[in-house]
């Protein structure tokens, strides 16, 4: 129980954004034509956001498979770098160890990298709380905007700021938390550089592998200043 | 084709594939001891990941043109002024969001 009262408290933040964008979601797919039980196991299943928006005019085109895979590769490719840092974690969890890895959003990732467990926690099951309760959040915004839609006609215009609102708060607690400040440069950098390179739609991979890439070149810079070597 | 099993593989295919994705790493490192390169890079790629995160959140901002990304600057000054300030996740994230949504209506 205690356990659950501290996921809750550190989901409110996405409970906003899952419910809203998720019900935005929902308001799309019935919208399209379909189905409240296609919007809800779309949720349920994929649990992805940005790809479950695109997918809905793309089945309304009656997109191939093939295309519908590709984009899912590229708009959701970001993911194959969150688990790097969760690996051992995530090992020790068991039975949750398969759900943790395939619920790891943009959101539970930055909650999980943030989250600061008090000492009575039993932390495995406070991580697999987050998890669940971001996933539910998510499923459940989905299925009252396909349900509910016409009903909540709110001027919500702007609401999708609380996520990046959250990731800057994030940003801001790891830049006190880190004495070396260089992941933060080498990814502001290589960011903006591709976003001018590439442009808007392309340059999240790119600088992702770039930032990876260059961050294993510091590493002899960062480890003298967060001391965090082994040896 | 058949409209519902078009849609069911539809959802699977993308289900699929963005499982596939979320488990890579597992798959790549999961059952024998982490390189001690992935372990540092375990540790500093959080931050990094945070900060492009959050450009990439910002790239529809267009700062040629009206408002010239005002709203998106001064919810995100607001934010990390806060939360320096007060280090309190919910009156950050409120504040900032609220700003922001004022703000792209009365600008």
């Amino acid at each position: 129980m205690k356990e659950f009262r501290f996921a809750v408290k550190n989901t409110i933040p996405i409970f906003f954004t899952y419910l809203f964008i998720g019900s935005a979601f929902g308001i799309l797919v019935t919208d399209a034509g379909y189905s409240v039980l296609l919007a809800t196991a779309s949720s349920f299943f994929i649990f992805a956001g940005s790809m479950q928006l695109v997918m809905v005019p793309m089945m309304t085109s009656g997109a191939s498979l093939l295309s519908l895979a590709f984009m899912a590769f590229f708009i959701n490719a970001r993911h194959i770098f969150y688990g790097i840092g969760f690996i051992e974690k995530f090992r020790r969890m068991g039975w949750r160890y398969p759900y943790m890895i395939l619920t790891l959003t943009d959101e539970t990732y930055s909650i999980l990298c943030s989250v600061q467990y008090e000492a009575d926690l039993d932390e495995d099951r406070a991580a697999f709380l987050i998890a669940m309760l971001d996933h539910f959040y998510w499923v459940f915004g989905s299925f009252i905007g396909a349900c509910a839609g016409r009903f909540l006609q709110f001027d919500m215009r702007g609401i999708e700021f609380s996520a990046t609102a959250f990731f800057l708060v994030v940003v801001v607690n790891q830049w006190q938390q880190y004495r070396s400040k260089l992941p933060f440069f080498t990814a502001t950098v290589c960011a903006l550089g591709f976003y001018l390179l590439l442009g808007k739609e392309y340059f999240l991979i790119p600088t992702m592998i770039t930032c990876l890439a260059a961050l294993i070149l510091l590493r002899r810079p960062i480890e003298t200043r967060e001391s965090i070597r082994n040896e | 084709m058949n409209n519902s099993i078009y849609l069911i593989a539809v959802i699977a295919v993308i289900s699929i594939v963005t499982w596939a994705l979320r488990a890579f790493p597992f798959l790549l490192f999961g059952s024998r001891p982490l390189p001690k390169t992935i372990q540092y890079l375990g540790k500093v790629l959080p931050p990094a990941i945070m900060t492009i995160l959050v450009i990439y959140c910002l790239r529809d901002t267009n700062i040629g043109q009206f408002p010239y990304g005002v709203p998106e600057l001064v919810a995100c000054t607001l934010i990390v002024i806060l939360q320096t300030l007060r280090k309190n996740m919910y009156l950050s994230i409120i504040a900032g969001t609220a700003c922001y949504m004022i703000l792209i209506r009365v600008v």
